[in-house]
């Protein structure tokens, strides 16, 4: 018996979201009494992976799965789990990891509890906390079949680094038909995503226009931020529809949310609560935004941003 | 082609979230529902389907009677036929199941539905739907295009996109994107009188059974007063000193 935990990885190296999840998975293994078995595909060097509570790694090496695809990654998933006899899977909450978790709650006839953001309140039953209504509510709730599948939110849990090893073995699944096929990959890879990012810096309609952008993209650089907008914004046209935060766009669950010139509709603030720290600047002192912020400032954005952008490049400069 | 949308009933995205009944029940009062956003994208890309390609189109949703509103609001926008499947929508498993069913015995080539609804966010049906009937699956869909029954799909990935080649029968979790917010439509008093006289078919339950149970609801700690700051030194120190996050 073992937790087993999907640890994603891009050409080879680990992504941040591998060891988060391969901590909480450890958390729930010691709640269990057993042990992390990790499953990566063309995964690089898993040495990592032990700093993080996995005491096994099955890399699975196979080129018709360099490109992600779903329905084949499920159904590796998903004999890795038979194989190891486990109980719990784990899973980020990636756009990946999200497109395959219901495929693999089918293959092993497993309950899927998605957007996870604490360990279960109990094992037996199985009881976990997800965010509900667009993160304006917590469900709690119990998977009631043999195997369980967590979706672990972006942020909720953490790096929890732990002493030990982890030995890799190759494992070596029936993929199946691919079904869907990757043609083409369009990727902005020297900005940092939404997804991934611990910082977003975002913006809405009191820019005035898509040429005021420049000083938003260099705080984001300054912060090794990611850029987001407001629904009216890419509505426009401004930016693009990747960058949408909200309800019907993307929710950001960041360590540190800085939003410029948005007033903060309803929509909006339900995209981005799951978010810890909420600074607004914005020029409209009753803007609903101030009362979901941590810190504010009123006033002009065009005078405060270039500002502030100077002093995080000197505090940058003097900190690092 | 036979195109199934399926429609989640959901709390309008201005609606007030609160419990009952010892907080295990959403309080529906004075709360007016809707097409799932998410859905309502799939549904006018249905309809575009219908109007250039000869599509039909058929909606779904599992619920009870209150849903059949929200029903007739998708045959108002256009769909040929409502199906609703009489029982509580109790998890993602059960709803998937539940369609599952219809989509076999109806056999629809192609079945579009949200990426998510917007009350449980479970982001399940779709994935699950596609594996129960072991169809092809899009997610995150934001551009779908068919051919007979060859399908070029672009989906949306974390830091930005990606175009997939698949084929029928499918299934497609979509959202925003599959077509611009400006063409979504809102019917008028036509599609609303045509509505009426359209099929609106109850379908009862084959009792599939639930993976997960909702225990209990609650809602986030109250959050203290932002802190107004004056200049951005203050700003920086503060987010250095106190919140950690620079």
């Amino acid at each position: 018996m073992s937790v087993l935990v999907y640890t994603e990885s891009e050409n080879g190296d680990f992504k941040k979201t591998a060891f988060e999840v391969a901590s909480y998975a450890k958390g729930i293994a010691d709640m269990m009494g057993t042990s992390v078995t990790a499953v990566a595909v063309n995964g690089g060097d898993a040495s990592a992976l032990g700093n993080y509570g996995v005491e096994k790694v099955l890399n699975i090496k196979n080129d018709s799965l360099t490109a992600f695809n779903a329905a084949a990654y499920a159904k590796s998933i998903a004999q890795a789990a038979k194989a190891e006899d486990a109980k719990v899977v784990v899973v980020s909450q990636s756009a990946n990891a999200k497109y395959l978790a219901p495929l693999l709650s089918i293959e092993l006839e497993a309950g899927y509890a998605s957007n996870v953001v604490a360990l279960p309140e109990s094992v037996a039953p199985f009881k976990v906390k997800r965010t509900a209504f667009t993160n304006k509510a917590f469900n709690n709730t119990e998977i009631t079949t043999a195997i369980k599948i967590v979706g672990l939110g972006k942020n909720a849990y953490g790096l929890k680094e732990s002493t030990g090893a982890a030995t890799t073995e190759e494992f070596n699944p029936e993929v199946g038909d691919l079904g869907v096929t990757v043609q083409s990959v369009d990727k902005a890879t020297d900005k940092v995503s939404i997804a991934d990012a611990e910082v977003v810096v975002s913006a809405g309609r009191g820019l005035k226009g898509p040429e005021n952008w420049g000083m938003i993209e260099e705080m984001a650089d300054i912060l090794g931020a990611a850029t987001a907008c407001s629904k009216p914004v890419s509505d426009l046209g401004w930016r693009p529809h990747g960058e949408h935060v909200g309800q019907t766009g993307k929710p950001v669950a960041a360590n540190l949310y800085i939003a410029i010139g948005i007033s903060g509709a309803i929509q909006h603030l339900a995209g981005i609560n799951a978010s810890k720290i909420k600074v607004v600047i914005n020029n409209d002192p009753e803007a609903p935004f101030f009362k979901a912020a941590d810190y504010g400032m009123v006033g002009d954005a065009f005078e405060i941003v270039p500002q502030l952008n100077e002093k995080l490049k000197a505090f940058k400069a003097a900190n690092n | 082609m036979k195109i199934l949308v399926c429609i989640s009933h959901v709390p309008d995205t201005t609606s007030k979230i609160n419990f009952t009944e010892g907080d295990t029940k959403f309080d529906t009062a004075g709360v007016q529902f809707v097409i799932n956003p998410n859905d309502e994208f799939g549904l006018t890309r249905a309809m575009w389907f219908k109007e250039k390609q000869g599509a039909s189109v058929d909606v779904v949703n599992v619920g009870g009677p209150e849903t059949e509103p929200t029903l007739r609001k998708a045959l108002a926008i256009g769909a040929d036929t409502a199906i609703r499947i009489n029982t509580p929508a109790l998890d993602g498993y059960q709803v998937a199941k539940e369609i599952a069913k219809v989509v076999q015995d109806e056999g629809y080539d192609l079945v579009i539905a949200g990426r998510e609804s917007i009350d449980y966010n479970g982001g399940m049906v779709p994935g699950m739907l596609a594996g129960l009937i072991d169809a092809n699956f899009v997610n995150t869909c934001i551009s779908l295009d068919i051919d007979g029954t060859t399908v070029t799909a672009t989906r949306e990935i974390d830091g930005g996109k990606e175009t997939v080649a698949t084929s029928l029968p499918l299934v497609i979790g979509g959202q925003k994107g599959l077509v611009e917010e400006s063409d979504l439509r809102i019917p008028n008093m036509r599609g609303i009188m045509m509505a009426r006289k359209k099929p609106l078919n109850v379908v009862e339950a084959t009792g599939a059974t639930t993976e997960t149970v909702s225990a209990s609801f609650e809602k986030p700690a109250p959050k203290g007063a932002v802190k107004l700051v004056d200049s951005v030194d203050e700003l920086i120190d503060l987010l250095h000193n106190e919140a950690k996050a620079i």
